[in-house]
């Protein structure tokens, strides 16, 4: 039996971008800088990583992308949604229908199954999962017999997978997976990019990771590498090994500077 | 959405039980109160209904409220009249009544059967049907009295006096004999079930009851008309009246049992309103603690409501899911509430029996306004404490699911302040309106009601406020005493002063109460002690604590016995002045004013007598009377014109506005009976021969006690108190649910700081010392709340005993001892409230507690 993936929406070829975006933190002596002047494309169907030390800017910039925070200046456009101006109802609107999450720490509902979990944003927008659709996320991601379980019951891995199929399962325009590894062995670690980077290559869908594992972002297609608030450097079809060899170049600047 | 809701909700039942328990007493209270009255109510309709004929000819009344002369009415209807009604059309037979509400029986054990006020009707026999066609009084066992000297008693009080048919039976009575003695010939039931709400049944043979009530009068109390079956009630009222001489009128039985029960129904309002004050405290004390609670629960899961705000809920989402949270603790706890209102009227029944108003076997009245009630009152309050919070989880930025720095944005305190101050001002302003008795009606006691709320919310608003220094005074010597511990436990209950105070603020309101109420009872005795100290000439006084009447002979009696200067005999009853019912009060004025002394302020008191009036000068002041002018005053038998002839100050002793004399009372148509008699010594009389004679003279007569002056203001004072003890036991309930707030705030804490816990513990803190720091932190949070509590509460107390200046609670009496008592119960509160969380802190596993999230 085949699946067919989910139909892929005409343009435009960017699934999210930014223009020139800047946020700051706080006012005076206290302020900071976390983003200066990104400007930044995530093409449709790819999966791209963002990398960068503790304090790069790399969580502040998925989060103003996510519709989650909002950005001092510049402009942020998910799928043909300009971000700037809208109040907190469409922000909200916008993540239900057309954003996923993966986070660092899960971040299931402790209360639910993990089938409730999977099906919550869509209980939250009031809508019927598609039951073709979710048998098959739920397959491929191996939690068929732990549908009926409670986070608490089941593994960092199998916490993760849930959290991943929560994020498809409405099939968002986009998924933002906040150091989706950050917690779990290299075991579950390989287990959760494979799908994420399958979610890509076999159902079209846009993913963009934070991570700063070098080995996560060898999954990816691109990698971008921030410092400072600011894109330094991207590679296309990255290794392991050159993340790395890259990122030591990062480490070392930052010590001198 | 819905189900993840109801899922958080289920997932944490144990707070979900801390905090339903406020509402759940809350609701227990209305519920059981409304069951309770209702029940009440219901017994009394059935007596009505039980003994109300088809047609009730009697003398007529002299206004629409009848019920309030119910008892003491004294005129009869000549007995001929029996025999002319049987002949009108329509009637199938007439029965003369004969009743009495003063017969008492006295058990075997010497003592009168029946107490509390509660009435003990005596009535001939007869075996008229009351309008619903049942016979209202039933041989059980034995037969009917036949003669003279003969009685039957109702199967209840038989058994409680211990007699059985053959007995002679002593029995007390208000009438001319005070004491008589007859065989008892049988023991009867009345109406089908038995139950005479605490009164007592005598049933003589009827020639016996006019002899014995009536003066020996050929005359009935009243006739009980039946209707030939095909007649209608008000057809044959109307043919009735056409033969009924002047002053004797014929009603319809259906509007006299509704006239009678719309009396009680009064009378119980009262009642109904008291316990619904108390249930009204429980649920504002319970609103504290939800409003904590579920801020908490908010607080707790800020991580996932931002969660949820990320995947998409809007901000309406979250804020519902938090309502429908409260929506269902409200729903569960007012169902367990109504279930343990049933409880509580089972249980306020046997209280109730114990003090002589007997229920018997009346089953429970569930009304469904008191099931909607119930409901009503418990959603409310839920949602009204959880909006709050409910508010405030929608503020909750969805960026908050994926750091940890993110707290709920709060509002100022400053704007806290200015709330504060403005709800305590215009609280003070509606207490003062009320206290000066501005409107009308209830409408000073709601102001006065709606005032204390109004500080009560301003102090709670301001508590976090205040509540910090307060907080670093009280706690100032922790470290001094308990090294680290204490330091900890000093900075731990500065930590969150909204909390603290919240929950302060709940325990503040039961100690208020208290202290109020122990000001003005103290305040009371005091005032009662120097009245008697400085009122009272009199010797002794004779009477009884609930003030039933008895015979005037009595005083007679005392008169005679030697060494006995002079005797004053006092009554009460009730007349109408413009409409509106007036206790009255009737004495001879020469040995009376001699017995208790009484400012005079105008005019000559010393010249009441027929056809003249004292008027208290607030009394005058409101009628527009002056010595000399008329008042009207409406009595059974009708109104009579009497001058004023004097005016003057209250005085507590007189205890009405209104003084007639004994014979203008029984004029208008009120039994002559005396509720106490003032006794005064010869001077030169031995105080020992004396007392002993006038006991003497009062042996055989259990319904009244002699009292020298300091028995007597015990006797006053022992209300006070026993009135004080319930209060105390009723505001106990709200004090337990402040209990529960504290366990739920601290239990809590310890689980928000189970990470700070582990730390402690791993780095070397015993459970010892952990529990002490939880415990400091529970008492400093209860002293805190007892001192505003206490603070508020002399506020208060004062206040009343000025406004109740006037009313005999004449001298302020701040029981400090007492107040300091409470203020260490509270922090022994504390100390209890801590118990639980203290020990659910130690028991954490170290590692485990360092390692959560």
């Amino acid at each position: 039996m085949t699946t067919k993936p989910p139909p892929e929406p005409e343009q435009p070829a960017t699934a999210a971008r930014a223009v020139d975006l800047t946020k700051v933190y706080g006012s005076g002596e206290t302020r900071v800088i976390a983003l200066d002047g990104v400007s930044v494309d995530f093409p449709r169907g790819r999966f791209t990583a963002i990398m960068g030390p503790s304090g790069s800017g790399k969580s502040t910039l998925m989060h103003c992308m996510a519709a989650l925070d909002e950005a001092t200046s510049g402009t942020v456009v998910v799928g043909d949604v300009d971000l700037t101006g809208l109040g907190d109802r469409d922000l909200t609107r916008l993540r239900r229908d057309r954003v996923g999450f993966v986070f660092q720490a899960y971040n299931l509902v402790p209360t639910l199954t993990a089938r409730e979990n999977i099906t919550l944003p869509l209980d939250i927008a009031g809508r019927r999962p598609d039951p073709t659709w979710f048998d098959h996320v739920v397959s491929i991601l191996g939690l068929g017999d732990r549908l009926d379980h409670k986070p608490s019951e089941l593994s960092g891995g199998q916490q993760q997978r849930v959290a991943c199929a929560r994020a498809l399962v409405s099939r968002p325009e986009i998924v933002f997976a906040d150091e989706p590894t950050g917690n779990l062995d290299s075991h579950s670690s390989a287990e959760v990019l494979s799908f994420l980077r399958r979610s890509v290559r076999e159902y079209g869908q846009t993913v963009v990771m934070v991570t700063h594992d070098p080995v996560a972002a060898s999954y990816a297609d691109r990698v971008l590498f921030l410092a400072d608030g600011r894109i330094v450097d991207e590679m296309a079809g990255p290794t392991a090994e050159a993340v790395l060899e890259r990122m030591k170049h990062f480490d070392q600047a930052s010590e001198v500077a | 959405m819905v189900r993840a809701a109801l899922k958080s909700l289920l997932a944490r039942k144990l707070r979900l039980l801390l905090s339903g328990f406020a509402v759940v007493l809350g609701v227990a209270f209305v519920a059981g109160s409304l069951i309770f009255t209702d029940t009440l109510e219901r017994s009394f309709e059935q007596i009505f209904d039980q003994t109300t004929p088809d047609v009730v000819v009697r003398p007529a009344s002299t206004s629409a409220a009848a019920g309030s002369f119910t008892g003491a009415d004294a005129r009869t209807v000549p007995g001929d009249l029996v025999a002319t009604l049987e002949r009108v059309p329509g009637v199938a037979r007439a029965d003369g009544n004969v009743s009495s509400q003063g017969v008492y029986v006295v058990g075997t054990n010497g003592r009168v059967v029946g107490a509390g006020g509660a009435p003990g009707i005596a009535v001939n026999w007869n075996d008229a049907p009351a309008a619903d066609g049942t016979q209202a009084v039933t041989v059980v066992e034995g037969r009917v009295p036949e003669r003279a000297g003969e009685v039957a008693i109702d199967l209840k009080t038989a058994a409680s006096a211990g007699y059985g048919v053959g007995d002679t039976v002593p029995l007390v009575s208000t009438g001319e004999q005070p004491q008589l003695s007859a065989e008892l010939v049988g023991t009867v039931r009345f109406g089908s079930t038995g139950n005479l709400v605490g009164a007592t049944l005598t049933v003589f043979e009827t020639g016996a009851a006019q002899d014995l009530f009536l003066g020996g009068a050929e005359a009935f109390t009243d006739v009980a008309v039946t209707t030939e079956d095909d007649v209608g009630a008000a057809e044959v009222a109307e043919s009735v009246a056409a033969v009924l001489p002047d002053g004797i009128e014929a009603r319809v039985g259906e509007d006299v049992a509704e006239e009678n029960q719309t009396a009680v129904q009064e009378g119980l309002g009262f009642f109904n309103t008291f316990l619904l004050v108390f249930a009204a405290v429980a649920l504002v004390v319970g609103t504290f603690l939800i409003l904590n609670t579920f801020t908490i629960l908010v607080a707790q899961r800020t991580r996932e409501l931002a969660l949820f705000r990320a995947l998409g809920a809007s901000r309406r989402q979250v804020t519902g899911a938090v309502l429908l949270e409260a929506l269902v603790t409200g729903v569960l706890a007012a169902t367990t509430g109504l279930v343990l209102g049933f409880g509580l009227a089972q249980g306020l029944k046997a209280l109730f029996g114990t003090i002589g108003l007997d229920l018997g076997q009346a089953g429970l009245v569930l009304r469904p306004q008191t099931a909607l009630a119930a409901y009503v009152v418990g959603v409310v309050v839920t949602l009204i404490a959880a909006y709050v919070p409910a508010r405030h989880a929608a503020r909750v930025p969805p960026v908050a699911a994926m750091r940890d720095d993110v707290s709920v944005p709060t509002a100022s305190l400053h704007r806290r302040s200015v709330t504060g101050a403005a709800l305590i001002a215009l609280g003070a302003l509606g207490m003062a309106l009320g206290l000066a008795g501005t409107g009308s009606g209830s409408t000073p006691a709601l102001l006065v009601g709606l005032g204390v709320l109004g500080v009560f919310l301003g102090t709670a608003v301001l508590a976090p406020v205040i509540g910090p220094p307060v907080v670093r005074v009280l706690a100032a010597p922790y470290p001094r005493w308990f090294g680290s511990t204490g330091r900890l436990a000093r900075e731990n209950a500065q930590r969150n002063p909204r909390r603290t105070a919240a929950t302060a603020s709940a325990l503040m309101i039961g100690l208020a109460l208290v202290t109020a109420m122990s000001v003005l009872g103290a305040s009371t005795s005091d005032s009662i002690d120097r009245l008697v100290d400085d009122g009272l000439e009199a010797d002794y006084v004779v009477s009884n604590a609930v003030q039933v009447p008895f015979s005037t002979s009595v005083a007679r009696d005392l008169a005679a016995v030697d060494g006995v200067d002079e005797v004053a005999a006092y009554r009460v009853g009730f007349g109408q002045v413009g409409g509106q019912d007036t206790f009255l009060a009737a004495f001879d004025s020469g040995p009376m004013l001699r017995a208790v002394t009484v400012e005079p302020a105008t005019g000559d008191l010393d010249t009441l007598g027929d056809g003249t009036v004292l008027l208290s000068d607030d009394r005058a002041a409101v009628e527009g009377l002056a010595v000399g002018d008329t008042l009207e005053l409406t009595l059974p038998a009708g109104t009579q014109e009497l001058e004023v002839a004097g005016t003057f100050a209250t005085n507590q002793f007189i205890g009405a506005p209104v003084v007639v004399s004994p014979e203008t009372l029984e004029e208008g148509g009120v039994a002559p009976a005396d509720n106490l008699v003032y006794v005064t010594r010869s001077p030169d009389a031995d105080p020992e021969a004396v007392t002993a004679g006038l006991e003497e003279a009062l042996t055989g007569l259990p319904t009244v006690t002699l009292k020298d002056q300091d028995a007597f203001a015990a006797e006053q004072r022992a209300p006070v108190n026993q009135l004080l003890a319930i209060v105390y036991a009723l505001l106990g309930l709200a004090i337990v649910i402040a209990a529960l707030g504290i366990v739920n705030t601290l239990a809590l804490s310890v689980i928000e700081r189970t990470r700070e816990v582990g730390l402690l513990r791993a780095v070397g803190m015993s459970r010892r010392q952990l529990r002490t720091m939880v415990r400091l932190e529970a008492v400093v949070i209860a002293v805190l709340g007892a001192l505003l509590g206490v603070a508020l509460g002399l506020v208060f107390g004062i206040s009343l005993q000025r406004a109740l200046a006037g009313q005999g609670i004449e001298i302020l009496s701040v029981p400090w001892g007492q107040l300091f008592l409470f203020l260490v119960a509270a922090g022994l509160v504390g100390v209890l409230a801590a118990v639980w969380p203290a020990r659910r802190a130690a028991r954490l596993d170290v590692l485990r507690a360092i390692t959560t999230e």
